[in-house]
């Protein structure tokens, strides 16, 4: 018998039950409308404090808004945001590092500068803020670039300058809106990696995205958004259990008394046959498939990617709305 | 409390003031250290000449709404007669308007000094030895105009009597008229350094928005802090400003002051009508730029504020206004009303300062003037957050009202 037996994007991501630990974030019934559209219709969300968590959802979702509600950035029409337990996001903004979508600093601000007076917006005194930004700059083989104007800098490099000011002052919590669009893959990378080593201090980052394999990568917990609504919010884990784990058969023998023991659901699909994975288990299948003489060449269990458990939860035509926003980062 | 929470020290956050510094300082450095800003300080020249003519200007109309009076006292008979005569000449030469004063008690010094009446000069002596009793320059201008008045009261057409002339140093008129010069010069000058220096306000926060850094900044802070910031930098920025221009000014004055002659002083002296000065332009310059922060953080485009400067500089044409016609009217409604409004007050209370040298109106104005910078302030930086601070791509708004956004 030829039968291996794989779940194929274990990430060893921990769930996320509700309730337990201090959050991060909470955020309960949030709404906004604007002129009468209602961008986000009763937003709940708990963020425990050291994830990674994720909001997605494709553009015009709600997603920004969110955040912004979540920052203090805009006010909420109803529901209770909280931050570190306060409902006023400024109370505790020396705690929070925040990365907007539309990226931006001062053009004729040097880069050590920008990053001090970003820090010292956060409450870093301008001297401390100018030598954590040259340490930060060197730490991120920039520090040539110190002294140049952004301006004078690449677009790639002025992003990493920002994105260096919203940890110069060693948040907490770091908000980052959509932060791998306008990255190539080599920064993109880059990026993952810093965001996995702040979690590992410690920190807790939320980021945005509309690309499903950066979620996927790097969340312990998600918000998948669509509709100005979250239809769910919790474990990348539970959201992949949302599918039943699809079942992959290659037999030797075509037909016999083994296809009895296929679920109702089993379809071919070339030389395999598809099915979900029965809810007793795959124990009993095996061994009827065995007792009916299928010949078993393979069989494998995959487990639903957060792309399916996305589609599952938040519709066909949002994930394609997703999809084609970025396809090429959809494809990494 | 959780240990896993932040601590007392950790939560606390900027304060207003340290926020709004913060701000401050970045726009403050950002613009002097600009090549820019040295065109900027090229203003006064173009600024001076402006000031000057309609100082001048304004000096006259104040005249001309408020001629000098020539005040009579004479004995009662020749008094009559010289008033009838110069009733009658008046549809044929312009005369001086006349006013019998109590010969006996008026001492010629007292009437002019008199500074709720507006004498240019006082008449005594009789219909054959007038004499005339003013400053230099008024009497020089009356003595042929009071020669025909007495000449016709006496009934002789052709037959002058010399007019004795005695100069005093001032009168009630003369420096009556000069304070409301001294107003109307002030006001002016407050009003140009106003619209240049508020003006750049309005495009101020085009430029944060361009950048996409507002985000950054509203995410930090309070909208309430960027705004106050923008503001006093920019004030900060005008203050060196004035510093330079009114150094240049100081220069010219001692090196050619003999050619320019005496100020006339104003009422409250110059130390402290410099210093209100100095504050009033504060007043004026928070109040209209916190409306102009407002009108120019809620378009999108460097287009839309020079769009918007126009209308934006009449109304400070239409306060300005209103506070040039209540210069010489102290006292009435329209000076009350001029100084209640919070736009016009700062220069209302100028043109006070340089006439009436009472120093409580001051106090109050100047409350009233703070309270409503805080007022402009954050129904600014409010109606920020809530029509500009939205969502979405500022460039996906072109076809949308201001501030309409699509979340996202």
């Amino acid at each position: 018998m030829h039968a291996s037996l794989s779940a194929s994007t274990l990430t060893g991501n921990t769930a996320i039950a509700a309730g337990t630990g201090p959050l991060a974030i909470e955020a309960i019934g949030l709404v906004k409308r604007f002129d009468g559209v209602t961008a986000v219709d009763g937003v709940d969300l708990a963020v425990p404090q050291g994830a990674i968590y994720g909001v997605l959802g494709p553009n015009g979702a709600g997603k920004t808004t969110t955040l912004r509600m979540l920052l203090g950035i805009i006010d909420p029409d109803a529901g209770v945001r909280r931050v570190f337990g306060h409902e006023r996001p400024h109370d505790v903004a020396r705690l929070i590092g925040y990365l907007p979508e539309e990226r931006g600093l001062y053009p004729s601000m040097k880069a050590d500068e920008a990053i001090a007076f970003l820090g010292a917006l956060r409450g870093v005194p301008l001297t401390e803020g100018r030598r954590r930004g040259r340490e930060l700059l060197e730490e991120h083989g920039l520090g040539h670039a110190a002294d140049r104007t952004i301006r004078q800098l690449s677009k790639g490099m002025a992003q990493t300058v920002q994105l260096l000011g919203t940890l110069v002052h060693r948040p907490r919590l770091v908000v980052l809106d959509e932060p791998f669009s306008g990255l190539d893959a080599l920064n993109q990378g880059k990026l993952e990696k810093m965001i996995r080593r702040m979690a590992a201090e410690g920190t807790t980052v939320i980021f945005s995205t509309h690309v499903i394999a950066h979620a996927e990568r790097l969340c312990e917990g998600v918000a998948i958004i669509a509709g100005g609504k979250v239809p769910y919010a919790g474990s990348v884990d539970a959201a992949r259990d949302r599918i039943p784990a699809q079942v992959r058969l290659e037999t030797h023998a075509e037909d016999g008394r083994w296809r009895d023991a296929l679920p109702a659901d089993a379809r071919r699909e070339g030389r395999y046959w598809l099915f979900s994975l029965p809810e007793s288990g795959i124990e009993p299948l095996l061994r009827a498939l065995i007792e009916g003489d299928a010949g078993i060449l393979s069989l494998s269990i995959e487990r639903a990617g957060l792309h399916d458990a996305f589609v599952h939860i938040a519709g066909e035509a949002a994930a394609r709305a997703l999809e084609e926003e970025t396809p090429t980062e959809q494809a990494r | 409390m959780n240990p896993h929470q932040p601590t007392a020290t950790e939560q606390s956050r900027l304060s207003l003031v340290r926020a709004a510094y913060v701000v401050a300082r970045r726009d403050f450095r950002a613009i002097l250290f600009s090549k820019a800003f040295l065109f900027f300080l090229l203003g006064p020249v173009f600024f001076g000449l402006v000031s000057v003519g309609a100082a001048s200007i304004g000096r006259k109309a104040a005249e001309n709404r408020e001629p000098p009076v020539l005040a009579v006292a004479m004995e009662p008979g020749d008094a009559a007669a010289i008033e009838r005569a110069g009733k009658r000449l008046a549809p044929l030469i312009d005369l001086p308007s006349m006013e019998r004063v109590d010969a006996v008690a008026g001492d010629p010094a007292r009437i002019l000094d008199d500074s709720a009446r507006n004498f240019g000069a006082v008449l005594t002596g009789t219909l054959d030895k007038p004499r005339l009793i003013g400053t230099e320059e008024r009497i020089e201008r009356w003595k042929g105009e009071v020669a025909l008045a007495a000449a016709a009261a006496r009934g002789s057409g052709t037959n002058y009597p010399e007019v004795a002339i005695q100069p005093v140093a001032t009168s009630g008129a003369s420096k009556k008229s000069a304070r409301v010069g001294t107003a109307t010069g002030a006001l002016t000058l407050l009003f140009l350094l106003t619209m240049l220096l508020a003006g750049m306000v309005m495009s101020n926060l085009v430029e944060e928005k361009a950048n996409k850094i507002i985000e950054v900044l509203a995410a930090a802070i309070p909208m309430d802090a960027v705004f106050l910031g923008k503001l006093v930098a920019m004030l900060a920025v005008s203050m060196v400003g004035i510093a330079v221009w009114g150094g240049i000014a100081g220069l010219v004055l001692t090196m050619g002051g003999n050619g320019i002659g005496p100020l006339p002083t104003p009422a409250v002296g110059w130390a402290l009508f410099a210093a209100l000065f100095l504050v009033y332009f504060a007043m004026a310059y928070l109040l209209i730029g916190s409306i102009f922060l407002t009108i120019g953080a809620m378009v999108p485009t460097v287009r839309d504020v020079q769009t918007l400067s126009m209308p934006a500089t009449m109304l400070q044409l239409g306060v300005f206004f209103l506070a040039t016609y209540a210069t010489s009217d102290l006292g009435s409604p329209v000076e009350t009303g001029a100084i209640a409004f919070p736009l016009s007050s700062p220069y209302a209370m100028v043109s006070r300062a340089a006439q009436e040298p009472a120093l409580w109106p001051h106090v109050a104005a100047l409350a009233w003037q703070a309270l409503w910078v805080i007022v402009f302030v954050r129904f600014g930086a409010r109606l920020f957050r809530r029509r500009v601070m939205k969502s979405g791509p500022q460039g996906a708004r072109p076809k949308k009202r201001w501030g309409r956004a699509t979340p996202a």
